[in-house]
């Protein structure tokens, strides 16, 4: 069975479809990459995944069990995790917080938690100390440790990408939606980013989902491409296959008639 | 690094140092002092929770000055109609008080940023009128008489000073108790939906039970310094919670900081003193100006003074020379300075 599987999928913002149509699975223990154009509905389809956007047709299906009718908040309990493609990090709060945030689904408690954490009962500092200790190792396997304790603004883009990737990690995903991971990254960074997704997908156990403009960087991490242009889905398969692929090649390059090369 | 809080010699050095003096005031202060530093202490309760709600979680209120009247009433109703011990009513009020904040929390929900000022802040011009209309439960605009509280076990204080002590030590209490909120899984999770939205929401965390929450907690807070205000002044009527309450309580928690543990004491400190010493200053004579009865002129400009030098508060303030400071001591230690483990 695949981790997730994409049925028929179509979401409208009043006139426009953004997703047509599309169809395909992310085979479990993958790595997924998801490319097209600007505009082609990529970051649409996390939204959709994230329960953000809403749905007019199909399915979304996560190890056999449809996601539409769970609620945005759940959808990481459910064992999907994600970044975005601007970063949402909570610039005020500490790095360290940031990540121990991104724990938050992992708690086993219940709605008067704030009444033993304000009386420091034992239970809850355990629960603490605990969630600090794996946030910590988290951030040290990410190589953010001597940031632990600044606060989670002011830092280049790419180590706000980093820390938002190690607050996904915190919630032990077994989908993790990454929206332009390579975002802000020197050329050098980007080449080493290929064997940290890799790294990262074996350390983790876990099922990536990767939407990425840098084409050498998706084939070379990808076990399977999926191509989307104008919402409707393109091109499936390995990354060999897709790109020499004449759809996806008319659609990245423009057809003959156009005037391109 | 393994466990981030060192407590540092010169903290537990500030800490003495506070604990001697917050003990010390009422023996060498007068009855007047020693009383308005009750009521900072029932101040800084309200601005605890006034933190809570739009300093941690991000939710701007104009109306918690109506919380704290349903505290206030709740203790002078029970203590006058059934004469129960009046430190009992105490958690009663921050019960009733919670409960109105959790209720009022869920409209809320719908409304962000100035809309929501608005809303609390129609909630705080309700309060005197709503109160001055039910008066067959709350005697109307001549209020409730209260009897005087005695100091307990016979203690050898007087009245003033019992105020005094007992309302520091709840608040006391209730400060340890926000701090471990704010230090959690709860405290996170009003911080993060204070600072993304859909960020929080990714994350799992519920922005319909946080929000209400934290009204909830912010409201119980409330209740507890209306009610402690009831006892203090053993009088209360509907204007003692008008809209120059809820006002005074926002300026209070800027002005102190917003989102940092201390800024409700700085800030109850601000709200008690500033307007006597304004009143003070208005005596003033400048050559052949004269400011006599309008202590506002006062009190307006030393919040603009404050808050072009003290953008985050005097409790930011405080944080920033406490970061330089660490800064320079482990700069001549060693060449690398250390994360600041503090927020």
């Amino acid at each position: 069975m695949p981790l997730l599987e994409v049925r028929d999928l179509r979401v409208r913002f009043g006139g426009i479809i953004a997703l047509d149509s599309v169809s395909f699975d992310v085979p479990d223990d993958a790595i997924v990459g998801l490319i097209g154009p600007n505009g082609a509905g990529k970051t649409t389809l996390f939204n959709v995944i994230s329960r953000f956007y809403p749905v007019e047709r199909g399915d979304l299906v996560f190890r056999g069990e449809s996601l539409l009718h769970e609620r945005s908040q759940n959808i990481i309990r459910r064992g999907i995790a994600r970044t975005f493609q601007n970063v949402e990090l909570w610039p005020r709060m500490t790095v360290l917080d940031n990540v121990l945030a991104g724990y938050h689904s992992r708690f086993h408690t219940d709605y008067l938690h704030f009444v033993r954490a304000g009386l420091r009962l034992p239970g809850t500092r355990h629960m603490e100390t605990e969630a600090r200790d794996k946030a910590l190792e988290i951030l040290r396997y990410m190589g953010l440790e001597r940031v632990a304790g600044h606060p989670a603004r002011g830092h280049p883009f790419g180590v706000l990408k980093k820390i938002e990737l190690a607050r996904a990690l915190a919630s032990a995903p077994s989908l993790l939606l990454l929206d332009e991971p390579a975002g802000g990254l020197t050329h050098e960074e980007v080449d080493r980013l290929a064997g940290q997704l890799r790294q990262i997908h074996a350390d983790f156990k876990v099922t990536l989902l990767i939407v990425e403009h840098h084409m050498n960087l998706v084939m070379r991490v990808s076990d399977r491409v999926v191509v989307l242009d104008f919402g409707r889905l393109i091109a499936e398969g390995t990354p060999r296959e897709v790109q020499t692929d004449a759809r996806v090649i008319e659609a990245y390059l423009g057809t003959q008639q156009n005037g391109a090369p | 690094m393994r466990r981030l809080p060192r407590v540092r010699p010169e903290l537990l050095g500030l800490a003495v140092i506070g604990g001697i003096v917050v003990l010390g005031v009422p023996t060498v202060t007068n009855q007047f002092v020693t009383f308005e530093f009750a009521k900072v202490a029932i101040f800084a309760i309200a601005l605890m929770g006034l933190n809570l709600l739009t300093g941690y979680s991000g939710q701007i209120s104009l109306g918690n000055g109506a919380f704290m009247a349903v505290g206030g009433y709740t203790t002078a109703i029970l203590v006058q109609r059934t004469g129960i011990p009046y430190w009992t009513t105490i958690p009663v009020a921050a019960l009733v008080a919670g409960g109105f904040g959790f209720v009022i929390g869920i409209p809320a929900l719908r409304l962000t940023g100035v809309y929501l000022a608005l809303a609390t802040f129609a909630l705080a011009l309700s309060v005197p009128p709503v109160l001055n209309h039910y008066d067959t439960f709350t005697g109307g605009h001549g209020g409730i008489v209260m009897p005087a509280v005695l100091p307990p076990f016979s203690l050898d204080l007087s009245q003033e000073q019992w105020l005094y002590y007992m309302d520091s030590g709840i608040a006391l209490l209730l400060f340890v108790f926000a701090w471990g909120v704010v230090r959690s899984r709860t405290g996170r999770a009003f911080m993060a939906i204070r600072d993304s939205e859909t960020a929080a929401t990714a994350s799992g965390i519920s922005l319909a039970y946080y929000k209400t929450l934290a009204f909830g907690l912010s409201a119980a807070y409330a209740g507890v310094a209306g009610s402690l205000l009831a006892i203090a002044t053993s009088y209360l009527n509907p204007d003692t919670f008008g809209l120059s309450l809820s006002l005074a309580l926002l300026v209070g928690v800027v002005i102190g900081g917003l989102g940092l543990d201390f800024g409700a004491v700085f800030g109850s400190l601000f709200v008690v003193w500033l307007p006597y010493y304004a009143e003070k200053a208005s005596g003033l004579h400048i050559g052949a100006l004269s400011f006599a009865g309008k202590p506002d002129i006062f009190y307006g400009a030393l919040l603009i003074v404050i808050l072009f030098f003290a953008p985050n508060g005097a409790a930011g303030l405080l944080q920033r020379a406490w970061r330089w400071y660490l800064h320079r001591r482990t700069a001549v230690r060693s060449p690398l300075p250390e994360p600041v483990a503090e927020r």
